[in-house]
C-alpha cells in the first residue's frame, strides 16, 4: 500500500464521513424510535417542527446546547465531565471497522468502503464496547448522587453478566469465516448464505446480550427512570445529558451494523456487481430493521430485575453461547468451514 | 468503611435502625418528587445494597385541609370537594357524600337515578382500574399498556362529560338524585363501551398476564395475608387479592346494588400478579354490571322531590310562588338537616370509601371525615416491600394503587 496524501485525504474524509453518519444517523435515530413507538401507541409522534416533524431532532439538539450545564457541588467535577466522553466516544469510533460496501472506482482510484481492515476487527469491537461502560459507572460514582451511583453499580453487574455471552456469539462467524476481519465474515457470507442462517442461535444470543450492551429495554435497568429517575445521568444536564444519551443511540446504531455485518450479509444484496453504491444502502437497511427490532421491544416488554438479568446471563445465555460454539466447531470439523 | 457517620433525618430517626443511622445501610429519599411514586408521595429507604430494610412513607405534601373547608360550606357547595380528593374516583367520593347526606336527611332517591349511579361509578371504577394498569404497568417499564389504557379512559371520560359537562370534576351525583338526567346518547356511548372494553382488556391481558418478564415482577413480591390485611384495615383488591371475598357491595348493598348479578374477584396469592389479577376480573365485573344496568334502566324522576332539599326544576320557579320560595332559600341559606351524625361508606376502586357526617341543625356539616382506602393501604408499604429490590419497591406501590390526593384530602 501506498501512503501519498491524496490516501491521507481518503481517510480523512471516511473518517468524518463516518462521524457524520453517526451523528445524523443518532439524530434520526430518536426520530425514527419516537414515530415507530408513537405508532405502536396509537399516538402521533411528534409532527409539530417541520414536515412530519423531520426537524424535531434539530429542535432537540437547539434546545440541549441552550441548557444550563450544572454540576453538582460536592461532584467530583473532573471526572464528571470526563465521564460523557469515555461514554460516546467508543460508541463513535466502533463502526471504523465495518465495511460499507465492495470497491468502488472513482477517476481511476479503487476506494474501499471501509476506514480500516484490521485482522482482529472483532476483538476491536469487544475491547471498544467494553469502555464505555467506564464512561456509566464514573458519571454514576462522580455525581455524588445515590440513584446515580445505583445505576453506575448496576451498569457494572450487568456489563459482567452479558460479556461473556456477547464474546461467544461473536465466535460463530469467527469460526465459519476463518477469520476475525469483517470483510473476510462479509466475504465468507457471500460465498454461502448469511450466517444467520447458519447460526441461528448465535444471532438470538447476540442480539440479546447487546441489549444489554446498550442499556435499552428491558435490560435498561442502569437507567431505569421508574426506579432511579434516570439512573446515571441524574445529575446532567444539557450537552453532557446529550452526549450520555448520543452514545446510547449511537451504540444502538453501531451494535445494529455490526450485527447485520455478522449474521445478515452486510452489505450483501442483489445487483452489486452492477451498481456498488447499492451496499451502503443494503446495510443501512438492515441496520433499520434491527433498529426496529430493538425499538419494538422497547415497546412491549417489561423491565427485567438486575439479578435476574445476571442469572439469565450467567445461567441461560452463558450455556447457550458455549453450547453454540461447541455446535459450530463439530460441525466445521465434519463439514469442512470456510 | 473505617469511620462511623451520624446521620441526622429530621426527627425521622426513630424511625430507623442503628445501623442506618451509623451509615452501614444507605438512607435513600424517594420522593416526594420521584416519576413513580404516584403522586407527591416521599418514601424514606433504608437499603443495604439494592435491599429495602426498611420503608417509611412521609405523607401530607398534598394535604388540601378539604375536611375543614366542607365545615364553612353549605352541603350543596361542600360536595364540590368532594370530587377533589379521589381523582381517580371523583363520582365514586360524589356517591359515597351523597348517600351521607340522604342518610342523615332521611332522602328518598329515585329508581332511575339509582341506575344512573350504578353505572356511572361502575365506570369509574374501570376508569380508575384502567389508570392503575397502565401506571403499574409501566413501573415496569412495560409503557405501551399506558397509552392503550388511556385510550379507553378517554371514552369513560366523554361518557362523563356528555352527561356532566365535565371530565373529571363532575359534582354529578347531587344529595336526592343527579343534577339532571342523562342525554339520550347516553345508553348508546356506554353501550358501544362495555362491547369494546373486554376485547380491549384481553389484549392488555395477552400482553401482561403470561408475559415471563411480568410473571418474574410480580408473582410472590409484596405478598400479605387476609388476617394481616383486616389487622391493618385494608380493604379493597388488596383484601380481595389475599384471598378475602369482602365486598361493600354485595356485603352492604347501596344504590341498589343487591338488584345485580355480579361475582366478587379473589385471587389467593395475596402476591403484586394477585392484586392485578382481581382488578382486571373486577374490570370484566363491572362491565357486567353496567350491562344489566343499562338493560333494565327505569323511566321516571331523576331527583327527590323533597323541596326541603330538592331545588326545584327551572321550569317551575316561573309560575309557582312556593317554588321560587324554595329555590332562593336552599341557594342562599342551603338545607338544614336534623341534628345528629351518620356513616355510610361505598366500596370504591381503592378499596372502602367511608363517610362520616356530623350535623349540628344547621345549613353546614358540624364536621365531616373521610375515611379513605389510600390512607389505609398506605400504611402497608414498609410490611409489603422489606426483604424486595428497589425495582420490585415501586411495583409494590403501583400494586397498592394509592391516590395521594385521597390519602392526604
Amino acid at each position: 500500500m501506498v501512503i501519498d496524501s491524496a490516501m491521507i485525504w481518503e481517510w480523512v474524509i471516511k473518517s468524518v464521513a463516518i462521524l457524520i453518519f453517526c451523528t445524523a444517523g443518532f439524530a434520526y435515530t430518536t426520530l425514527y424510535e419516537r414515530k415507530v413507538l408513537a405508532r405502536m401507541q396509537v399516538r402521533w409522534g411528534p409532527n409539530r417542527a417541520g414536515p412530519r416533524g423531520i426537524l424535531q431532532p434539530v429542535a432537540d439538539g437547539i434546545k440541549l446546547i441552550f441548557k444550563e450545564e450544572l454540576i453538582p457541588a460536592k461532584a467530583d467535577k473532573l471526572i464528571f465531565v470526563i465521564a460523557p466522553v469515555i461514554t460516546v466516544i467508543p460508541a463513535l469510533i466502533i463502526t471504523g471497522v465495518v465495511p460499507w460496501g465492495p470497491d468502488i472506482t472513482i477517476g481511476g482510484r479503487t476506494i474501499h468502503l471501509y476506514l480500516a481492515n484490521i485482522n482482529v476487527a472483532v476483538l476491536y469491537i469487544m475491547s471498544i464496547t467494553s469502555i464505555s461502560v467506564y464512561g456509566i459507572t464514573l458519571a454514576g460514582w462522580s455525581s455524588n448522587n445515590k440513584y446515580a451511583t445505583l445505576g453506575g453499580l448496576r451498569s457494572t453487574a450487568q456489563m459482567i453478566s452479558y460479556e461473556l455471552a456477547l464474546g461467544l456469539a461473536f465466535v460463530g462467524p469467527i469460526l465459519l469465516a476463518g477469520s476475525m476481519s469483517l470483510q473476510d465474515i462479509v466475504a465468507a457470507q457471500a460465498k454461502s448464505v448469511p450466517f444467520i442462517l447458519l447460526q441461528p442461535l448465535g444471532a438470538v444470543i447476540y442480539m440479546i446480550a447487546v441489549i444489554a450492551e446498550v442499556n435499552r429495554a428491558p435490560f435498561d435497568m442502569p437507567e431505569a427512570e421508574q426506579e432511579l429517575t434516570a439512573g446515571y445521568h441524574t445529575e446532567y444536564s444539557g450537552m453532557k445529558f446529550a452526549l450520555f444519551f448520543m452514545a446510547e443511540y449511537i451504540k444502538m446504531i453501531a451494535v445494529s451494523t455490526i450485527g447485520a455485518t455478522l449474521f445478515l450479509g452486510g452489505y450483501l444484496g442483489p445487483f452489486l456487481n452492477v451498481a456498488p453504491w447499492l451496499g451502503p444502502v443494503y446495510l443501512i437497511g438492515k441496520v433499520a430493521i434491527l433498529l426496529y427490532g430493538l425499538i419494538w421491544l422497547r415497546a412491549t416488554l417489561p423491565r427485567i430485575r438486575y439479578d435476574r438479568l445476571m442469572a439469565f446471563g450467567w445461567k441461560v445465555l452463558f450455556p447457550l453461547a458455549l453450547l453454540n460454539v461447541v455446535l459450530t466447531a463439530a460441525g466445521i470439523t465434519l463439514f469442512g468451514g470456510k | 468503611m473505617t469511620e462511623k457517620q451520624t446521620i441526622e433525618l429530621g426527627g425521622m430517626n426513630h424511625l430507623f435502625s442503628e445501623r442506618a443511622l451509623t451509615g452501614e445501610t444507605m438512607v435513600l429519599n424517594m420522593g416526594p418528587q420521584h416519576p413513580s411514586t404516584h403522586g407527591v408521595l416521599r418514601l424514606v429507604l433504608e437499603l443495604d445494597g439494592e435491599i429495602v430494610q426498611n420503608v417509611v412513607p412521609d405523607i401530607g405534601f398534598l394535604h388540601t385541609g378539604i375536611e375543614k373547608n366542607m365545615e364553612a360550606k353549605t352541603y350543596q357547595k361542600a360536595e364540590v370537594m368532594t370530587d377533589r380528593m379521589d381523582y381517580m374516583n371523583t363520582i365514586g367520593n360524589n356517591l359515597a357524600y351523597c348517600l351521607a347526606v340522604e342518610k342523615l336527611c332521611e332522602l328518598e332517591v329515585p329508581a332511575r337515578a339509582q341506575a344512573i349511579r350504578v353505572i356511572l361509578t361502575e365506570l369509574q371504577r374501570i376508569a380508575s382500574h384502567l389508570i392503575w394498569m397502565g401506571t403499574s404497568a409501566l413501573d415496569l417499564a412495560a409503557m405501551s399498556v399506558f397509552l392503550y389504557a388511556m385510550r379507553e379512559r378517554e371514552m369513560i371520560m366523554n361518557i362523563f362529560e356528555l352527561v356532566s359537562g365535565q371530565r373529571m370534576m363532575t359534582t354529578y351525583i347531587r344529595p336526592g338524585g343527579l343534577w339532571r338526567d342523562v342525554p339520550v346518547e347516553f345508553e348508546a356511548a356506554v353501550r358501544e363501551f362495555i362491547e369494546i372494553l373486554p376485547r380491549r382488556v384481553d389484549e392488555y391481558e395477552s400482553l401482561l398476564t403470561n408475559n415471563p418478564l411480568f410473571k418474574e415482577r410480580t408473582v410472590g413480591i409484596g405478598i400479605i395475608s387476609a388476617e394481616e390485611c383486616i389487622r391493618w384495615g385494608i380493604t379493597g383488591p388488596v383484601l380481595r387479592g389475599s384471598g378475602k371475598a369482602y365486598d361493600l357491595r354485595k356485603a352492604r348493598p347501596y344504590s341498589g346494588y343487591e338488584q345485580y348479578d355480579f361475582d366478587i374477584p379473589t385471587a389467593t396469592g395475596g402476591d403484586i400478579n394477585a392484586r392485578y389479577t382481581v382488578r382486571v376480573a373486577e374490570m370484566r365485573q363491572s362491565v357486567r354490571i353496567i350491562r344489566q344496568a343499562l338493560d333494565s334502566l327505569p323511566f321516571g324522576p331523576v331527583r327527590s322531590n323533597d323541596r326541603k332539599y330538592i331545588p326545584p326544576p327551572r321550569s317551575e320557579i316561573g309560575t309557582s310562588m312556593e317554588a321560587l320560595i324554595h329555590h332562593f332559600k336552599l341557594w342562599t341559606e342551603g338545607f338544614t338537616p336534623p341534628a345528629g351524625s351518620v356513616f355510610t361508606a361505598i366500596e370504591g376502586p381503592h378499596g372502602e370509601m367511608g363517610v362520616f357526617l356530623e350535623s349540628d341543625g344547621s345549613p353546614k356539616p358540624y364536621r365531616i371525615h373521610f375515611r379513605t382506602p389510600s390512607f389505609a393501604n398506605l400504611q402497608i408499604m414498609s410490611l409489603l416491600s422489606r426483604g424486595h429490590f428497589v425495582a420490585d419497591l415501586v411495583g409494590i406501590i403501583g400494586s397498592i394503587d394509592i391516590v395521594l390526593g385521597d390519602c392526604d384530602r
